[in-house]
């Protein structure tokens, strides 16, 4: 295996801390390597964001008969970066009841991600 | 039903032959194309009423300048509206200006333009204007000149002729004007209005109207003007300053406001679109460098808006108030500058073609004159407001924090007789949005009050009548129907 | 008149009101909020996104769930509160005149006021663009209510300009929503908000961020229809020939946000340069008793920090209702601090030398980005009284520093202080 195979397959952008390093996978025969980083958390969130990005998804949820049209909501844990789409539209489809309390699950287990939408604050009935 | 007169274009022309007419026992309609009145060149001009001493005097405009410019005084006591008699000084930067000044006097005061007076003494300019620049060698004051806030004006007169019964009809476009046995039948997209006589007050549009009865002796075209705002306490000017006029133009003139602001402006660029009110890049600096030659010290950092205006312009450059030879109908246009100070001798004469056509001109006895001075929450002491809150309580909710305007002004503002309808409807009613936020506090709910008030869905409030909508759609109900499928995609 | 009374008004219930209102509460003294909105909370309800709370509850949550924990904490210890009452005045005697639409006007007799109503957003940016003046024109902020509280759309597609954190936070939400968002314009060589929000809103999505240039033209009679951006040259003035159209019928505008202080400035306090009110080490205004923290003092990075500063108004309002700064010490002895090269502001604006051997909280922004610097404090005479390495400094970022000037070599007799951020000598000797 040469060093001429070594090839880099993506650039990360650190967003660990404002200094912003450019963190690079570079795939080296059947392994990646990860270069740039100058700090260990920076390598967690290079390796994080290579094999498995997730974030956490914050939006809102239609409301019957709030004091608001609209409750804010999250995701209690990070969900694949890629499922974030049909997550959004999975959320878009419901409508949830007021009162509501922060931390109310209102989607269990959105799509299977091992994840609930939340209640991001308390809702009182209009 | 037929009426007895129907006046079309809601500027302050318009509407002060409207409100003037309101006083005798007609039936009156106004129809107006745009969402509001004061929608054209009312609202973005200078809001100077001149002296009189400026037109050539072979001019019509000079003689309804000077007329107009006295009868002022009569329609600020009944209509309660800003005006302030500041005066103003025509600027001479060099000694050969004088000349031009002398004649502007002598000529004026000869026409009955009070108080007119040349000052050389550069300390007493001075004193009377701190701000004016060192290079000036004299002026000419003209102290009946003064400023007035021409929408808030057209507002107060349309409001005052809808209490005495004038119909006012907006987002009427006029497509088509039919004269057959003495009845004038005008046509709208959706409506038809029929009318003994017809007042063609369309400003850029004169031509138009006119020709839809045959009447093609004339063009109007469109004089873009550029200004640009500055904020309040920016700067406290005492006169409205004119460069020494040319040929062409009054020149760019720095001035205040009744609100306390002062703006530089207008510039003259003859165009061809009736709708172009953009303002450009070059147009911005002729402005500011117009300006800066009478107040070197421009607060030009204090800019908080730049606009455009357009005037009617007719061939001869002069208004046009004829009683046509298609009886009854009457045009009143090329109205530019002094339009705004002759509104209420146009009017005048526009009742003496109207005797002249048989018209009864007999004052009826409800006339109400007076345009009570809406009531502001800034006016009242504490007291008063406490009282005020209690017995109605939207006094005490505050919308525009800015401004400090609540509810009450607002719903005052829609409910009124020619009351708003769209946003900047408000905002030229009672000012909501025009303070340094522009609007980032008040305009959810403003778009709230309307959608409330109007009885529509938040998505059909608009900014100025139709196409200007602010908002599209509810958040998720965009989001199912625009991305097809959802998840699947 | 409906007449309140209590030792601390507090002006604002937003993150930092809350905060400030209950560290007075837990001094056990009486404290009024006084609030124009019809629920508790500020703006930080809006911001649904997540980042909030990491420095305050070591934990990341977002805008409405952090603020929920302060709403909780004020009605758990039955702190009293007006809502829909919007401030009309403030004296130096300390009396706060509201009204709301259900007591009329109300006049709170305090002994403190703290002030806590937060910032606008600026609006300048849209406002000397030539052209048209048709409807699709939002500040940031202000679309962010509509699509997260009032549940309505500004529009299907944008162009954003100004890079702050509210505009970058916002074109991920709206893309969220289903609408496109062209391109996020900056007219700095440099993204202005914090680089976690340019890669996690902008490059997740392959949204454009073009440095710069900015907005030249608004087109459109009506409703927007796009927008000509333009490089700019270094003194922000287009270059010819660099126009380029995008299609687009909302224009947002984050271009920065100004402390908002009408009130506090017709109370008879001063302003400094930054827009907030002049303030000493105790947070305290030019106006005995009168106290101000949050984003109406300056604007925040954080809302964990503007937590912290409002807590400390709090409790120097209950300290100087219960006398700890003797009145004949009141600002008569003080220093000045001056925002000297690379420093756009400084916090506190004025130091009393009775203080001078506490620690002083220094809070301060740079005008421009710059790499490998010195911080440093220097007397009239420009004496280093002290100094600090930095590897990065961007305006983004507020910078913070806890200091004893006791401790430095600070001269008891100096007037004022010069807080300088410059090239570190070695490494000016390096690049030479």
């Amino acid at each position: 295996m040469s060093e001429s195979s070594a090839s880099v397959v993506k650039v990360i952008r650190c967003i660990v801390c404002p200094t912003g390093c450019q963190i690079q996978a570079i795939s080296k025969g059947s392994d990646i390597v990860f270069e740039g980083y100058t700090c260990k958390r920076g390598l967690e969130y290079a390796e994080q964001e290579y094999y498995e990005p997730k974030r956490i998804l914050t939006t809102t949820i239609r409301v019957e008969n709030g004091f608001l049209p609209l409750l804010p909501v999250r995701t209690d844990k990070p969900i694949l970066k890629e499922k974030l789409d049909e997550a959004l539209s999975e959320i878009a489809k419901t409508v949830v009841s007021a009162p509501i309390v922060m931390g109310d699950i209102l989607i269990e287990n959105i799509l299977g991600l091992e994840s609930n939408v939340i209640a991001s604050r308390n809702l009182t009935q209009k | 039903m037929i009426y007895d007169v129907i006046i079309i274009g809601g500027g302050v022309t318009g509407c002060c032959i409207a409100r003037t007419l309101s006083k005798f026992d007609l039936k009156i309609a106004l129809l107006e194309k745009e969402a509001d009145i004061a929608s054209g060149t009312s609202k973005a001009n200078s809001g100077v009423v001149h002296a009189g001493f400026a037109s050539p005097r072979e001019y019509l405009k000079r003689d309804m300048c000077i007329r107009g410019n006295k009868l002022y005084n009569q329609a600020v006591e009944e209509l309660n509206f800003s005006f302030q008699r500041i005066g103003s000084f025509v600027v001479a930067l060099e000694d050969g200006q004088i000349k031009k000044l002398e004649e502007q006097r002598r000529e004026g005061t000869q026409d009955g333009v009070p108080g007119l007076e040349v000052i050389l003494d550069k300390e007493k300019i001075k004193y009377m204007e701190p701000n004016i620049t060192d290079e000036v060698v004299g002026v000419l004051h003209a102290p009946t000149a003064g400023i007035v806030s021409p929408y808030g004006m057209t507002i107060a007169l349309a409001d005052n002729a809808a209490m005495n019964g004038v119909k006012f009809f907006r987002n009427q476009k006029v497509s088509k004007i039919i004269h057959q046995n003495y009845t004038f039948t005008v046509k709208t997209k959706n409506k038809e209005f029929k009318a003994s006589n017809v007042i063609n007050a369309a400003g850029l549009y004169g031509s138009k109207i006119s020709k839809m009865v045959g009447l093609d002796y004339f063009t109007i075209t469109p004089r873009k003007g550029e200004y640009i705002l500055f904020d309040r306490n920016a700067m406290h000017l005492n006169k409205i300053l004119f460069p020494t006029p040319t040929k062409i133009s009054k020149g760019i003139l720095v001035c205040p406001t009744v609100s306390g602001n002062t703006f530089v402006g207008p510039n003259a660029q003859n165009i061809t679109d009736k709708k172009d009110t953009s303002t450009t890049e070059a147009g911005l600096k002729e402005i500011l460098e117009g300006g800066k030659k009478l107040v070197p010290n421009l607060p030009v950092r204090a800019s908080i808006r730049n606009f455009a205006g357009l005037r009617a312009v007719s061939d001869n450059y002069d208004f046009i108030i004829d009683n046509t030879d298609v009886y009854g109908f009457i045009n009143v246009v090329g109205i530019l500058s002094p339009g705004l100070t002759s509104c209420y001798a146009i009017a005048e004469r526009v009742v003496e073609f109207l005797e002249l056509l048989g018209v009864n001109t007999k004052v009826k006895d409800d006339y109400n004159p007076i345009r009570p001075k809406p009531e502001n929450f800034k006016d009242f002491t504490k007291k008063e407001l406490d009282i005020k809150i209690k017995e109605d309580p939207t006094w005490g909710r505050i919308i525009c924090r800015c401004e400090t305007i609540p509810e009450k002004e607002i719903l005052n503002a829609i409910h009124s007789p020619v009351g708003a309808t769209t946003l900047d409807g408000i905002k030229f009613r009672c000012r909501p949005g025009m303070g340094r936020c522009q609007g980032g506090f008040c305009r959810p709910r403003l778009i709230e009050i309307l959608s409330r008030e109007l009885n529509i869905p938040y998505e059909e409030v608009t900014k100025m009548g139709e196409d200007t909508n602010y908002l599209i759609a509810r958040t998720k109900d965009f989001r199912l129907n625009t991305i097809k499928g959802g998840a699947e995609e | 008149m409906k007449k309140y009374k209590a030792d601390v008004v507090v002006i604002g219930a937003g993150a930092g009101g809350l905060a400030a209102a209950l560290e007075v509460k837990k001094a056990k003294l009486d404290v009024l909020i006084v609030e124009r909105a019809k629920e508790l909370g500020g703006i930080t309800l809006q911001c649904i996104h997540n980042g909030f709370g990491l420095k305050e509850f070591e934990e990341e949550l977002t805008g409405p769930e952090y603020i929920q924990r302060f709403i909780n904490q004020v009605i758990d210890l039955k702190i009293p509160y007006l809502l829909d009452s919007m401030v009309i005045e403030i004296t130096k005697e300390k009396k706060v005149y509201a009204v709301n639409n259900n007591e009329g006007l109300i006049e709170v007799e305090a002994k403190a006021v703290v002030l806590a109503m937060g910032c606008r957003e600026r609006t300048r940016g849209a406002i000397n663009i030539p052209g048209f003046r048709p409807a699709g024109i939002f500040t940031a902020g202000q679309a962010q209510r509509f699509v997260n509280i009032e549940g309505y759309l500004p529009g299907s597609t944008y162009v954003i300009l100004g890079s702050g954190d509210i505009g970058m936070i916002m074109a991920r939400r709206l893309t969220w929503e289903g609408c496109k968002v062209k391109a996020v314009v900056e007219i700095l060589p440099y993204v202005s908000g914090l680089l976690r929000n340019q890669v996690q809103c902008l490059e997740d999505y392959d949204i454009p961020l073009i440095t710069n240039y900015t907005v030249t033209k608004i087109h459109g009679k009506e409703r927007i229809k796009g927008v000509t951006i333009s490089k700019v040259d270094r003194n922000f003035d287009r270059i010819i020939g660099s126009d380029k159209f995008i299609e687009c019928d909302t224009l947002l505008l984050s271009v920065g946000l100004i402390p908002e202080n009408e009130l506090t400035l017709q109370a008879g306090a001063e302003l400094s340069d930054n827009g907030g009110p002049i303030i000493d080490e105790n947070l305290e205004t030019t106006i005995e008793g009168i106290f101000a923290c949050g984003n109406v003092l300056q604007v925040h990075d954080l809302v964990d920090m503007v937590t912290n500063e409002a807590k400390r108004a709090g409790l120097n309002a209950v300290e100087y209702i219960n006398g700890r700064y003797g009145k004949e010490l009141k600002k008569k002895d003080i220093i000045k601090c001056i925002p000297g090269e690379n420093v756009n502001y400084i916090k506190p604006d004025i130091i009393n030398k009775r203080d001078l051997s506490e620690e002083i909280i220094f809070t301060f922004r740079v005008r421009y980005p710059d790499r490998r610097v010195q911080i440093q404090f220097k007397d009239e005479n420009n004496n280093v009284i002290y100094k600090k390495k930095k590897i990065y400094v961007i305006p983004s970022e507020m910078i913070e520093l806890n200091l004893n000037l006791e401790e430095t070599k600070i001269d008891p007799t100096c007037k004022s202080i010069t807080v300088e951020v410059i090239p570190r000598p070695e490494v000016l000797i390096e690049e030479e």
